[in-house]
């Protein structure tokens, strides 16, 4: 009366699966940036004068993008928006002006209706894109559209049932195809990964992975092993959302990481201010990750232009905070 | 009383790295002689030592340094594909911290001596295995032939339904973690209820999340958790019921994993939970056995349990799924029907997902947002079920169908009738489909389904709706 079928599982195998690193890719110092920057558009559109142009200059990867940094003695600008709050313009947009403001990468996340990593602010916007109609294809359209005109690579923020119900190779594809460089999936953590990571460098995404304060420094090490593109350093315990002050924890954590990778940390969740973003540069962050605060700001907006207005200062405060 | 006792024979064939083990498992002593249970045989009680298994085969994997046990779950939390962890990296610590604890508890003495005593003096253990006689003539055939029905009383435990079985094991495991602070979720409010009694009696601070359309359909439980001292935090997000209050404890555990436990009243969730608040249930499932055993010197045929998440079955089921021979019948809510959308029918309507920390039928669109489900039951309005029930509904092993809201309210009025007990609307699911299961099974054959709950809760709710 066996009802099972008994499948030995090969416990070690996901720390061996990335095969390739991202050596291949078309190797390009040409970035966009401000000295090319057109006042956005303020009727919705997605097509801009510069597309041409850019589209000849593909963005870094990820790892690239930190190497590229590191040589320079910078650090990386990360902001988090949701796409489709208030609309999908309004996202196209953003992404822009995020990009001419100097960010270094881009999280795009991808609405979803039961984000329990997030807190209220980045739950609210991910109600209001659905709301409002947003889904994964119509939100790869338009990076279909934008991404040729940024100079930063996009990573896409998405928990992992919208990616299981399309299939992960095919959303790997998908989301090649448009041009996304870099997935965070929150509610897969490394024993889950396998599938994930197999499917991502199959098609060149790099999926980064995520430490946390609580997490035993063995684990951590696992982690960073197999995280690509960058480690995602949790600063707090607790879900996403803006926090007055930035843990001290944070900087141990940040020292204890860096004595086992040389692989580039970025950390996030509760950053909000430029004087957090300093802080945790201070301490030896390769990149600071702000979410909820930028989304707060699309999110409280009375229209769109103002939101993109606002968007545009607050990403200028936390770039100047880097220089 | 009498006594049954088995011994137990296990001849193990080795070869370089694969066992082939004959078990013939009987005897509670030993741990190793149930093919498909986890490692951990709780003992919360003495009915092991009724077991009357029939001896089966099963296939042990072994690797040279270290025995492994086909287990359901696997040491990843998996049942078949089903299960895993699917959370946030910052509650992976904790979730290991947990299952440990939950293992020693296995053999620790003293903690089973106490849940054994809380069970049985508190909670007030063992339930019943009650013979409805009126129930079983309504479902006589004209020729006097037709299937007997018993219910096993969990609406007769302290707070009126199975789910304090769970909560009062979970309360006993933080006070071993050393965490002072509760968080739980709840939809009908039992599991709710449950929690905040028994963190009234180990003195824990409780905090309930709780649906605010939910909290308007069950205000006799809000107050009732009120009064035992529990805060009780209103969700507002997505349609305001069980789905969301779950995602909102999930986030508080996530901010405070530190102080605090999560009781989570179902066998979902990321692994332990789905393993552990299923072996906190068998209790239900072991009482059955014995009970079945005194009453009529056999097992029963079918059982009958209804399916939200899916404790109460998975309670019922346990004990029973190696005996092919036991029929197991799973219940679910089909709302205003399955074709028109409103319902929670997750296993016979759904599609394979993640929700809550395990992959499990669920209902999603075809973007994999997830749908909000419709029941009249609170508790039952959930729109994703343990993985173990996707488990056994994949491999055959169980049945599941799915009642309207409509039907469950005419088995409401049937049981308040016939044998004057006020089922919950929850369990009112599982009576229904008596309406569908009796006329075809043979005469004489033992149907147990669980009366996993009391109705009083729903008397406001059922107002509306019944004409009495």
């Amino acid at each position: 009366m066996n009802l099972l079928t008994i499948v030995p599982k090969s416990a070690s195998s996901f720390l061996h699966l990335h095969l390739q690193q991202h050596n291949n890719k078309p190797h390009s110092l040409f970035r966009l940036h401000s000295p090319n920057f057109v006042p956005f558009s303020l009727k919705p559109s997605f097509n801009l004068p510069m597309a041409t142009l850019a589209a000849s200059s593909p963005a870094l990867g990820l790892s690239e993008t930190f190497s590229k940094l590191k040589q320079d003695g910078k650090v990386a600008l990360i902001p988090y928006i949701t796409a489709g709050d208030p609309d999908l313009s309004t996202t196209a947009e953003a992404l822009k002006v995020l990009d001419t403001c100097g960010s270094d990468i881009i999280e795009l996340g991808i609405p979803y209706s039961d984000p329990l990593a997030d807190g209220p602010v980045i739950q609210a916007a991910a109600t209001r894109a659905l709301a409002n109609g947003a889904n994964l294809d119509a939100i790869l359209n338009m990076l279909k559209e934008v991404i040729p005109q940024l100079s930063c690579p996009i990573a896409l923020f998405t928990y992992y049932n919208p990616i299981l119900k399309r299939g992960v190779e095919k959303f790997m594809v998908t989301v090649k195809e448009v041009g996304v460089h870099g997935l965070v999936v929150p509610d897969v953590p490394l024993e889950e990964t396998e599938l994930l990571r197999h499917e991502a460098s199959k098609h060149n995404i790099e999926l980064v992975l995520l430490t946390t304060p609580t997490t035993p420094r063995e684990r951590m090490k696992a982690i960073v092993e197999a995280t690509e593109g960058f480690l995602y350093l949790v600063s707090s315990i607790g879900v996403t959302g803006a926090r007055a002050s930035v843990s001290e924890r944070v900087q141990s954590l940040l020292q204890e990481i860096k004595a086992e990778t040389n692989k580039p940390v970025a950390v996030g969740f509760g950053i909000s201010k430029p004087e957090h973003v300093k802080q945790v540069a201070g301490w030896g962050a390769d990149g600071v990750i702000v979410g909820s605060a930028a989304v707060k700001i699309l999110g409280e907006a009375t229209s769109p232009e103002e939101g993109l207005k606002k968007l545009e200062e607050y990403t200028k405060s936390l770039k100047s905070a880097l220089i | 009383m009498y006594r049954l006792t088995f011994s137990t024979s296990a001849m193990a064939f080795s070869s370089t790295n694969v066992t082939i083990a004959f078990a013939k498992p009987s005897s509670s002593s030993s741990s190793f002689s149930k093919p498909y249970s986890s490692q951990l045989r709780f003992k919360f009680n003495k009915n092991d030592s009724f077991s009357t298994k029939r001896p089966s085969v099963c296939c042990v994997l072994t690797t040279p340094d270290q025995p492994t046990l086909l287990l359901r779950p696997d040491s990843l939390g998996r049942f078949g594909k089903f299960g895993g962890k699917y959370v946030p990296e910052t509650l992976m610590y904790a979730l290991t911290q947990l299952e440990t604890a939950f293992t020693a508890l296995a053999t620790d003495h003293d903690f089973q001596k106490e849940l054994d005593c809380i069970l049985r003096d508190y909670v007030g253990r063992e339930s019943p295995l009650y013979f409805a006689e009126r129930l079983t003539q309504h479902y006589k055939r004209p020729n006097g032939e037709g299937p007997e029905i018993y219910l096993k009383r969990e609406d007769l435990n302290h707070t009126g339904a199975h789910k304090i079985n769970n909560a009062v094991a979970q309360a006993l495991l933080a006070k071993k973690l050393g965490k002072q602070r509760i968080i739980a979720e709840t939809g009908a409010g039992q599991h709710g209820v449950a929690t905040a009694t028994v963190c009234a009696r180990f003195g824990l601070n409780c905090i309930i999340y709780m649906g605010a359309q939910d909290m308007e359909r069950q205000a006799l439980n809000v107050f009732r958790m009120k009064l035992l001292g529990a805060e009780v935090r209103a969700v507002h997000s997505g349609t305001a019921t069980l789905k969301d209050a779950t995602s909102e404890a999930i986030r508080d555990w996530v901010n405070n994993v530190e102080t605090t436990h999560y009781i989570l009243g179902s066998v979902a969730g990321p692994h332990p939970y789905p393993m552990m608040v299923r072996e906190f249930h068998a209790v239900i499932g072991k009482e059955t056995r014995k009970q079945a055993l005194e009453k009529w010197g056999g097992k029963p045929d079918v059982l009958v349990a209804c399916v939200g998440g899916g404790s109460n079955a998975m309670g019922l089921f346990h004990e029973f799924v190696d005996d092919k021979d036991v029929r197991l019948i799973g219940v679910e809510a089909a709302g205003f029907g399955v074709d028109t959308g409103k319902h929670a029918a997750t296993l016979t309507q759904g599609e394979v997902g993640v929700l809550h920390g395990s992959l499990s039928y669920l209902l999603q669109d075809d973007e994999g947002q997830i749908i909000e489900p419709h029941s009249i039951s609170a508790g039952l309005d959930y729109p994703g079920v343990g993985p173990e029930h996707s488990f056994l509904k994949d491999i055959g092993r169980a049945e599941y169908y799915s009642i309207t809201d409509e039907e469950a309210l005419e088995a409401f009025k049937r049981l308040s009738r016939l044998e004057g007990i006020i089922p919950a609307l929850e369990t009112s699911h599982a009576l229904a489909y008596l309406e569908k299961l009796c006329p075809t099974l043979p005469n004489g054959t033992k149907v147990v389904l669980n009366c996993s709950g009391r109705g009083d809760k729903d008397v406001h709710t059922a107002i509306k709706y019944l004409q009495v």
